[in-house]
C-alpha cells in the first residue's frame, strides 16, 4: 500500500515537473528563434541597424525610425498615463468614499479588458479627427495620436495595479500616522505611498510594458511611415514603432527585410526584459530596506 | 492614589453605532489627569471602540455614528468644526499591535514634530533622543538609529511607538491592548514604563489582561456589552465591586 502511494508521489513529482520542463523549454526555443533570425541583420548592418533608413526600393532596411518611434510613443504615453494614473489610484484607494470606489474599480478593471484593437479604432475614428482641426495639422495620423491613444490604454493598468499596492499597504500604518495629528494627505504622501513604493513602480512598468508591447491599436495612428520626424520632436509628424512595423510588413517581408524585423523583435524583448528585470530588482530592494535589520 | 485628582477628559452619554449595530450605550466616564484609568471586560464589549472616540480615530471607519459628548479643556471633540488633528496632537495613540514606520528607529520619532513644523537637524536630534530615552528605548537603539525599526524585537517595536506617540508632547496616552502581542518580560518592561509616564501624562489603557489592570492602574472601568458598567479607583473594583457583572467578570466566573 505504502509503495503504491509513493509510486503515485513519483508520477505526480515528474509529471509536473516535465510541464515545467516544457514551458521553459518552450519559452528558451522563442528566445533561440528570436535572436538567430535577427542574427543575419545584426552581421550585416552592425551597429549601424540603429540608424534611420528603411527602404524597400533601396533594399535598405535599418531600425533606427522604428527604435525612435517607439521610444518617442511610449515616453509621450509616460508622461499622460503616470501622473493621472496614480493620482486616479491614490483617489480610489485612500480617498474615494465606498460606494463611488465599488463602482469605479470594476469599471476600470473592465477598461483595461477592452481588447487593444478597439482602443486603436477609437483612436483612428475619433481622437484623429479632432486632433486635426484642434492643432492645425495636415492630418491627425502622428507619433502624438499614439502617444494619447496608448496612454489611455496604460491608464487602467496603473490605475488598478497602484490602487492595489495602496490598498495592501496595512491600515496600523495609515492609523499610526494619523493618530500623530498627521493630515490624510500627510498620510498619503509620507507613510501611504511611500510603503506602497514597489507596487506602484510595477504598476508604471506594467504600464510602460503595455505601451511599449502595444501594435494593433498604435499601427492604426502613427501613420507607419519609417522616419524620425525633422525636427525629431516634432511629435505632430507621422512615424512607425518597432511593434507597428513588424505587423505590417512581416507578411511580405523577404530576406534581409525579414531579419531586419525580426531585430526590431529582438530589441523589444530586450527592452521589455530590462523592464521586468528592473520591477522585480526595485521590489526586492524596497523589501530589504522594510523587512529586517 | 492620595495625590489631588483633576479631570482631563470626559465621556458624557456616548452613543456610537457601526452602520445598525449599537457598540456603545450611554457611556459616562471620567478620565482623570496624571492616572492611569484601565478599561476591561469581554472581547467585542466596547472598549477599544470607547478608546478610539477619544482621538476620534473612528471618524476613518466608514458607517460609524456618534451622539453625545467628550469633553476636553471643556470643548466637546465632537463638536462642528472641532480640529481633529489639533485633538490627536494632545493625544497620543499606542496600537494594540505594534505598528512601526517601515522607516529606520530616528525617522520613526521624527515623523510627527517634521509635520507639525520643527525642520532643524538639531532639535529633531534632541527630540529623538528624548523620546527614546523616556521610552526607555534608548540604551537599546541609540548605536543604530538609522537602521530600519522593522528589525527591532516586537516589544522593542511596542516600546519605540510609545517614544513615537510621545514625540507630540500630547495630554494623554492612549494604549489599546499595548502588550497583547508581546512576551511577559516585554510585558512587564511596558507596564513598569506606564508608571513612569504617568507623572508626566495621562494614560488610558485598554485591556484584557485582569492583572495587568490591576497592576498597573489606578482607576478602572468595567464594560459588557457597549455598556459601562462600573468605574471606580482599581483597588475598589477588584476588592470590593458593587456591581454583581462587575464581581462575576473579575472572579473569572464569566468573560
Amino acid at each position: 500500500m505504502l509503495l503504491k502511494r509513493t509510486v503515485k508521489e513519483d508520477v505526480i513529482k515528474f509529471f509536473f515537473f516535465m510541464l515545467a520542463a516544457v514551458s521553459i523549454f518552450i519559452v528558451f526555443f522563442v528566445i533561440y528563434f528570436l535572436f538567430s533570425e535577427s542574427l543575419p541583420a545584426f552581421q550585416e548592418y552592425g551597429f549601424s541597424i540603429f540608424e534611420s533608413e528603411w527602404s524597400v526600393p533601396r533594399e535598405v532596411y535599418k531600425i533606427g525610425a522604428a527604435l525612435f518611434g517607439t521610444a518617442i510613443v511610449t515616453i509621450g504615453a509616460m508622461i499622460i498615463a503616470i501622473p493621472l494614473g496614480l493620482l486616479v489610484g491614490i483617489f480610489l484607494s485612500e480617498i474615494a468614499p465606498f460606494h463611488i470606489r465599488t463602482i469605479l474599480k470594476p469599471v476600470i478593471e473592465l477598461l483595461a479588458g477592452i481588447p487593444s484593437i478597439v482602443y486603436g479604432f477609437l483612436g483612428a475614428t475619433l481622437l484623429v479627427q479632432y486632433l486635426q482641426p484642434s492643432f492645425d495639422l495636415l492630418k491627425g495620423i502622428s507619433l502624438f495620436a499614439g502617444s494619447l491613444v496608448l496612454g489611455i490604454m496604460a491608464l487602467p493598468i496603473i490605475i488598478s495595479i497602484s490602487d492595489d499596492a495602496l490598498k495592501a499597504v496595512p491600515r496600523d500604518l495609515k492609523e499610526a500616522s494619523l493618530a500623530l495629528g498627521a493630515t490624510k494627505w500627510e498620510t498619503i504622501k509620507k507613510i501611504t505611498f511611500p510603503s506602497a513604493i514597489s507596487g506602484v513602480s510595477a504598476a508604471i512598468i506594467m504600464g510602460m510594458g503595455r505601451a511599449v508591447g502595444e501594435t494593433m491599436a498604435v499601427s492604426l495612428v502613427v501613420g507607419n511611415i519609417m522616419q524620425i520626424p525633422v525636427p525629431p520632436f516634432d511629435i505632430f509628424e507621422s512615424g512607425s514603432t518597432l511593434t507597428s512595423i513588424i505587423a505590417l510588413e512581416m507578411g511580405e517581408a523577404t530576406g534581409i527585410q525579414t531579419y531586419s524585423l525580426f531585430a526590431c523583435g529582438v530589441i523589444l524583448f530586450i527592452i521589455v526584459g530590462t523592464m521586468s528585470v528592473t520591477s522585480n530588482l526595485l521590489k526586492e530592494r524596497v523589501e530589504k530596506k522594510y523587512k529586517g535589520g | 492614589m492620595s495625590k489631588k485628582t483633576s479631570l482631563e477628559m470626559e465621556v458624557k452619554d456616548l452613543d456610537l453605532w457601526y452602520d445598525t449595530k449599537q457598540a456603545l450605550k450611554k457611556v459616562n466616564m471620567p478620565v482623570y489627569k496624571n492616572k492611569i484609568t484601565a478599561i476591561i471586560g469581554p472581547s467585542g464589549c466596547g472598549k477599544s471602540t470607547l478608546l478610539r472616540c477619544m482621538n476620534r480615530m473612528n471618524d476613518i471607519i466608514d458607517k460609524c455614528r456618534i451622539e453625545g459628548e467628550i469633553l476636553f479643556d471643556d470643548k466637546n471633540v465632537y463638536r462642528k468644526n472641532y480640529d481633529v488633528v489639533e485633538l490627536r496632537k494632545r493625544v497620543g495613540m499606542v496600537f494594540q499591535k505594534p505598528n512601526p514606520f517601515p522607516k529606520s528607529i530616528y525617522e520613526n520619532i521624527a515623523y510627527a514634530p517634521r509635520i507639525h513644523g520643527i525642520k532643524k537637524k538639531k532639535s529633531l536630534d534632541g527630540i529623538v533622543q528624548q523620546c527614546l530615552k523616556d521610552a526607555f528605548i534608548w540604551e537599546e537603539v541609540h548605536d543604530r538609529m538609522e537602521s530600519s525599526a522593522m528589525g527591532l524585537s516586537g516589544g522593542q517595536q511596542q516600546r519605540l511607538c510609545i517614544a513615537r506617540a510621545l514625540s507630540i508632547e500630547p495630554d494623554i496616552i492612549l494604549m489599546d491592548e499595548p502588550c497583547s502581542a508581546l512576551d511577559p518580560i516585554a510585558t512587564a518592561k511596558i507596564e513598569d514604563l506606564m508608571r513612569v509616564l504617568v507623572k508626566d501624562y495621562t494614560v488610558v489603557i485598554v485591556t484584557h489582561n485582569m492583572q495587568q489592570a490591576a497592576r498597573v492602574s489606578d482607576y478602572t472601568a468595567y464594560m459588557y456589552l457597549g455598556e459601562l458598567i462600573e468605574f471606580g479607583e482599581t483597588e475598589q473594583i477588584f476588592e470590593n465591586p458593587q456591581e454583581e457583572l462587575t464581581e462575576k467578570y473579575i472572579t473569572g466566573r464569566f468573560g
